[in-house]
């Protein structure tokens, strides 16, 4: 038995795995402890399935908690040492403005005030030479100094570090004797990169959630072990692997997005499982959308993200983070985004969401804005006798003042029309994110099968496929718990960088041997942790052409050498840009080296699609035209298919079927909507 | 027209323009364009119209751009372009004000008609002459000029064009690399545009072009209408290259729109900080965007009601053969004068004067190769630091942050990987933001020394060190910036701010940009700012 764990913003979901059958349960996150939330949820798994807490061979966790600590600033008072006449280096970031034409922008608050971030007399130079030599006596006082003033968290971040770690690794030994309280994060160990910005703020923010997700995982641990569960736990990243105790409290900044990883991770199994090469996966909830392409099972990787981005989720306005994440594109998009024209008679939709309090207008909560749900009322796609299983009557009159105010008055349209453009513009929203984001990789979207999960995402999926001329999609069963699902199909994994920069021709291949063999027991003692014995390797180069700014990923194989770099990066920088610069140097910043333990087998079905609505029919509005939409409970559709426009309805979400569309069921439980006459 | 058809036209031409101007930022190789953003991406209808332009770092480019397509259209008419035909200049005066600047324009075809033009531009680090800096003295010495033409024929690269371009750069790889870039991101512009049209079922962008135009353009006269009749001027003084220079401006807010000129501004300058007149107006408008309307998209119809002019031959509308490569360090001045006079129309809009121009140096090694024991390397680096903004209405200026340029900094590592300086700091100058009820922003020290102790060669285009950025309502002016040389023995000799010159073996280099004016009296700041201020050491 496997015991999976997601702690979101708002739910804690629980997935127990047991004998091949799937059993889940939500419950309200409980922020103040959030172990005992998580408790409750397992209490409520194991006693629905009368299994015992001692036959849990293993548990699997995720959470947000580490996102919303950095968000909501609630970390650990953090210092952060750093060389002398840099201290500003975080607050300077990129000296720029992420909005053009926005005079009263405010950069993104440093997570250490400039009094705690401070220097002291060392420098190295980039090829790791030490021009000026560090004093432990100085080290000692000015980390006094900071601990006086209540830090209890100490980020330490050096010039060229990524070079030579010596001088960090003095300061964390001094720390260790002289301050043992004090919570230690280097960014030779976190970070080693080259840039100086991105790397302390990665340092920062992993010192700043430490003390506090340490406080939480050890809590979790004994209340697991208080129920009689004592096997291992393993975390999940957002790279999308699976991260032993001690590494996730030693490197916690690694455990933000595991939520969506897990998601992106459920579609790569679904992808494999159904043998789709190319896939889209579209995850769209309350308030934003997150769409990730999936090429032969594998989500794309990248190693820059932001916590944060407080404007408008605009690119620049959060805090960067260079740790391993599965590439994915997240905007405004949800089912509480809320619609406005604005003076040039353009209808917005998001980013500002109505949230789950109070919710999109036909929540009858207060909410007065027009939502995306509102307009999916109002146009047919959902039943409001059967929202969230019944549990709550939508108040349709509500959404259609909401709309009539927000969109119709102002763009004199009809009703049906402004739900419809509300609809569309959502829709568009997201089509953009989505054709940018495979532009900017290189990759095509046509022909792609969809993915689609997430409370919201069925409803707008074959909408959103037709625009990205997208003629497949399957809908998961246990959608509802995408992400814990996922986390029960993640292997164990751990990726290590280091920045060894070098011309191309000039390479020293004996020394990247060696950087690589210092890598992979760095790796390798993360692997023994989790018990893992078998396990394959990944290494890649961070390549560019001298001078650029941007470096591509390109696969370091076995028994390298120039001309198999040359031809990968080649490769590589044709796929993403088209063509190759003849003639040019090219130059090597980074590498990576990654170890991955076996992908756990797909899951059996989960036992929770029961639905207790009843079949019947609903109007439905479509491009112009209202249309008799059957309404077809999830667990009663036939393996024969459905013709659109038809309403799959089930506890967690509606999937519409549009006119031209066919909806059948596959043998694992997924819903498959095919576009016109394709018999997939 | 389909109500929801413009909705959906609209969004995605501006969708479409970023991804054009994404293709060329990750593609180019010039520093500036691929980590500051100084590019600029837009499409135009048949008729010339800039009907949408990527919000990218420079709004150097701004109307600039949205001229240029005509100038390349009065050259080369519509009928007689063919699909694969692709064109090019860097004329400071049909583009966007220097050498280094390409613009390169791509005529879209659907079937044998065509559907549109995009255009982009982006700086590319060297195209001969006596390289990026003020010291030319006239427009030939700046390097190589191409007049419109023809960069592809029918899909056929125009070689003799490329020949000679690479003969007279230092980089001839670099450059045609970044012309392909230019060309490359046109062409996935066009690809995206021709998707849409079929997508919508339109015909061509005339239709919804028009009233994209006229639906920006009544809203910006909306904003506008808001605003008090009338004539404003505001003067500013700055630094010039070797004498001080005036920029007076009078804006003029009617019904129809808003109008500057630049009456009484100095007389062209004999050295390379004269602006060509359409990069006047891109600043000016700039200046005038973003405070009025700042959230209509810029196209045709929401800049046309801007109209900035300058009398012929001065500093602002210097002609050709005028030196014009730092033209920069005067025009981003402009919108500090601009929003001089629109803070007698709207005092809580709008900012103080900040630093403005960005600090850019170019170093370089010296003549003499001795370090410390070694022979040193050839290098080149251009990076960017920035002083602080002018305090805002309720608001501090915003510290070391690039106002109106939008560009990004290098890492102190990457310049330190790729030259053999040492930057010894680069930090706040604390008290570099002048005092008032909101401060203005700090600017920054740094200091930098040769490695190997060696020579090496700065080449300076920076500004208000005579002529500080002034606060407004009473408070106070932000610091000037410094530039200087000075050894462990204690010499120190103070550097002009512009042109080249040489540090010595063994000196460093300490460069201070300005800080931002304040806004408002210091007796109106709040204890808590106080405190703040006081507790993080910055003034």
């Amino acid at each position: 038995m496997r015991l999976s764990i997601d702690i979101g913003g708002t739910f804690t979901d629980v997935v127990l795995e047991h004998d091949g059958a799937l059993t889940t349960t939500k419950v309200l996150t409980t922020y103040d402890d959030p172990a005992s939330g998580v408790m409750m949820g397992v209490d409520h798994v194991l006693a629905q399935t009368g299994a015992a807490a001692r036959d849990i061979m293993l548990v699997l966790h995720g959470t947000t908690l580490a996102t919303n600590a950095l968000i909501e600033r609630r970390g650990a008072m953090t210092g952060l040492l750093t060389t002398a006449g840099h201290r500003d280096v975080l607050e300077m970031a990129f000296e720029n403005r992420f909005e053009q034409y926005d005079v009263n922008i405010d950069r993104p608050v440093p997570l250490v005030p400039r009094h705690l971030r401070l220097g002291v007399d060392e420098r190295v130079a980039v090829d790791g030479t030490v021009l000026r030599a560090m004093s432990d006596d100085e080290v000692t006082g000015v980390v006094g100094g900071m601990v006086e003033s209540g830090v209890t968290a100490l980020a330490v971040g050096f010039l060229h570090s990524y070079a030579n770690p010596d001088h960090e690794r003095r300061v964390r030994e001094i720390v260790e004797t002289s301050f043992p309280d004090l919570n230690v994060s280097l960014s030779s160990d976190v970070c080693p990169e080259i840039r100086e910005y991105e790397r302390l703020s990665t340092t920062v923010a992993n010192a700043y959630v430490k003390p506090l997700m340490a406080t939480y995982l050890t809590s979790l641990q004994e209340q697991l072990n208080d129920r009689g569960i004592d096997c291992q736990v393993l975390l999940m990243t957002s790279g999308g692997g699976l991260t032993t105790l001690q590494t996730a409290s030693e490197y916690p900044i690694r455990l933000v997005e595991s939520g969506p990883a897990g998601g992106a991770m459920l579609a790569a199994d679904i992808a494999r499982r159904h043998g789709c090469e190319e896939v889209l996966s579209f995850d769209m909830g309350g308030t934003t959308a997150k769409i990730c392409l999936i090429d032969d099972g594998q989500p794309l990787h990248s190693r820059a993200f932001e916590v944060d981005r407080s404007y408008r989720f605009k690119k620049g306005s959060g805090l960067p983070v260079r740790i391993p994440v599965i590439e994915m594109v997240e905007i405004g998009a949800g089912g509480g985004s809320l619609a406005h024209v604005d003076g040039m008679k353009r209808l917005h939709v998001g980013p500002e969401s109505a949230g789950s309090e109070p919710g999109p207008a036909c929540y009858g909560r207060g909410g007065e804005g027009a939502a995306v749900t509102d307009a999916d009322v109002v146009l047919g796609k959902l039943i409001a006798e059967s929202f969230a299983g019944g549990q709550m009557m939508l108040d349709v009159e509500a959404s259609e003042t909401a709309i009539n105010a927000a969109v119709s008055g102002p763009l004199q349209l009809n009703l049906d029309e402004s739900a419809h453009a509300i609809a569309e513009i959502v829709e568009e929203n997201m089509a953009s994110a989505a054709r940018s984001h495979a532009s900017e990789w290189g990759k095509l979207i046509a022909d792609r099968v969809m993915i689609a999960f997430g409370g919201a995402a069925p409803l707008h999926a074959a909408d959103l496929a037709e625009r990205l001329k997208i003629n497949e999609i399957i809908v998961p069963a246990g959608a509802g718990v995408g992400s814990a699902l996922g986390f029960l199909l993640s292997p164990v994994s751990f990726e290590v960088v280091r920045s060894y920069y070098s011309k191309l021709e000039a390479l020293d291949f004996g020394h990247l041997e060696d950087v690589f063999t210092d890598m992979r027991d760095e790796a390798s003692r993360v692997m023994h942790q989790a018990n893992v014995t078998e396990f394959t390797e990944e290494r890649q180069a961070y390549m560019r052409y001298v001078g650029q700014g941007y470096e591509v990923a390109v696969t370091v194989p076995d028994d390298t050498d120039e001309n198999a770099l040359k031809e990968g990066f080649e490769r590589a920088y044709t796929e993403l840009y088209g063509r190759i610069i003849p003639n040019m140097e090219i130059e090597i910043l980074s590498w990576t080296l990654a170890l991955k333990g076996p992908v756990p087998d797909s899951l059996g079905s989960d036992e929770d699609v029961v639905t207790d609505i009843s079949a019947g029919t609903q109007t439905y509005f479509h491009e112009g035209k209202r249309y008799e939409a059957s309404i077809v409970p999830r667990d009663q559709v036939e393996t024969g298919g459905h013709e659109g426009p038809a309403l799959i309805v089930e506890r967690q979400t509606t999937t519409v079927v549009p006119p031209g569309w066919t909806c059948r069921c596959l043998k694992d439980g997924s819903l498959k909507l095919t576009r016109g006459d394709v018999d997939g | 027209m389909d109500e929801l058809k413009i909705q959906l036209a609209w969004n995605r031409l501006l969708a479409i323009v970023e991804e054009q101007a994404q293709v060329l930022m990750r593609t180019a190789f010039s520093t500036v364009v691929r980590e500051a953003g100084d590019l600029s991406a837009g499409v135009f209808n048949t008729a010339g119209d800039m009907l949408a332009q990527a919000v990218t770092g420079t709004p150097g480019h701004v109307n600039s751009m949205a001229d240029a397509v005509g100038k390349f259209l009065a050259v080369f008419p519509l009928e007689q372009m063919e699909p694969g035909d692709v064109f090019v200049t860097n004329d400071p005066w049909d583009g966007t004000g220097h050498l280094n600047d390409f613009t390169v324009v791509t005529p879209v075809y659907q079937d044998d008609r065509c559907v549109g033009l995009f255009a982009s531009t982006s700086h590319i680090a060297d195209v001969g002459g006596r390289g990026f800096g003020p010291d030319a003295n006239d427009v030939y010495e700046e390097g190589i000029r191409i007049p419109i033409s023809k960069l592809f024929a029918a899909g056929e690269p125009n070689v003799v064009l490329l020949d000679l371009l690479k003969a007279n750069v230092r980089d001839p790889v670099v450059a045609e690399g970044d012309l392909y870039s230019l060309a490359a991101c046109n062409d996935a512009g066009a690809v995206a545009l021709l998707e849409m049209l079929e997508d919508l079922g339109l015909p061509n962008l005339e239709e919804v072009g028009d009233i994209i135009l006229s639906r920006s353009k009544d809203a910006m006269l909306a904003c506008i209408a808001e605003l008090s009749d009338g004539e404003y001027a505001y003067t500013m003084h700055t630094d010039g290259y070797d004498e001080p220079v005036t920029l007076n401006a009078v804006l003029k807010v009617a019904g129809d729109g808003i109008s500057v000129d630049f009456d009484g501004t100095s007389p062209a300058s004999s050295k390379g900080i004269n602006v060509p007149l359409a990069y006047t107006q891109a600043y000016a408008t700039f200046g005038v965007r973003c405070v009025v309307g700042n959230d209509v998209p810029n196209n045709a119809g929401s800049l046309g009601v801007v109209n900035v002019t300058a009398p012929e031959g001065c500093l602002l509308n210097a002609k050709h053969p005028r030196a014009v490569s730092a033209r920069h360090s005067i025009g981003q001045m402009l919108p500090d004068v601009v929003l001089g006079c629109l803070h007698q129309v709207i005092p809580d809009a709008v900012p103080a004067e900040g630093a403005s121009c960005i600090w850019n140096p170019v170093f370089m090694n010296g003549v003499s190769r001795e370090g410390e024991n070694v022979n040193v390397d050839d290098f080149v680096i251009n990076p960017i630091f920035n002083g602080g903004t002018g305090a805002r209405p309720g608001k501090d200026g915003l510290s070391t942050t690039a106002f109106p340029s939008g560009v990004r900094t290098t890492s102190t590592e990457v310049n330190e990987a790729t030259s053999p300086l040492v930057v010894w700091r680069k930090e706040y100058t604390p008290g570099s933001g002048g005092s008032g009820a909101y401060r203005g922003g700090l600017g920054q020290t740094i200091e930098i020394s040769h490695r190997y102790g060696a020579e090496f060669i700065v080449s300076k285009m920076f500004d208000r060190i005579d002529h500080p950025a002034r606060g407004r309502d009473g408070a106070e002016t932000g610091a000037p910036g410094a530039v200087y040389v000075d050894n462990e023995a204690g010499e120190k000799r103070y550097l002009p701010g512009k042109g080249r010159d040489v540090v010595p073996p063994g000196y460093r280099l300490v460069m201070q940009t300005p800080g931002g004016g304040g806004n408002g009296e210091s007796s109106g700041r709040s204890e808590v700012l106080n405190e703040v201020d006081k507790t993080a050491g910055l003034v």
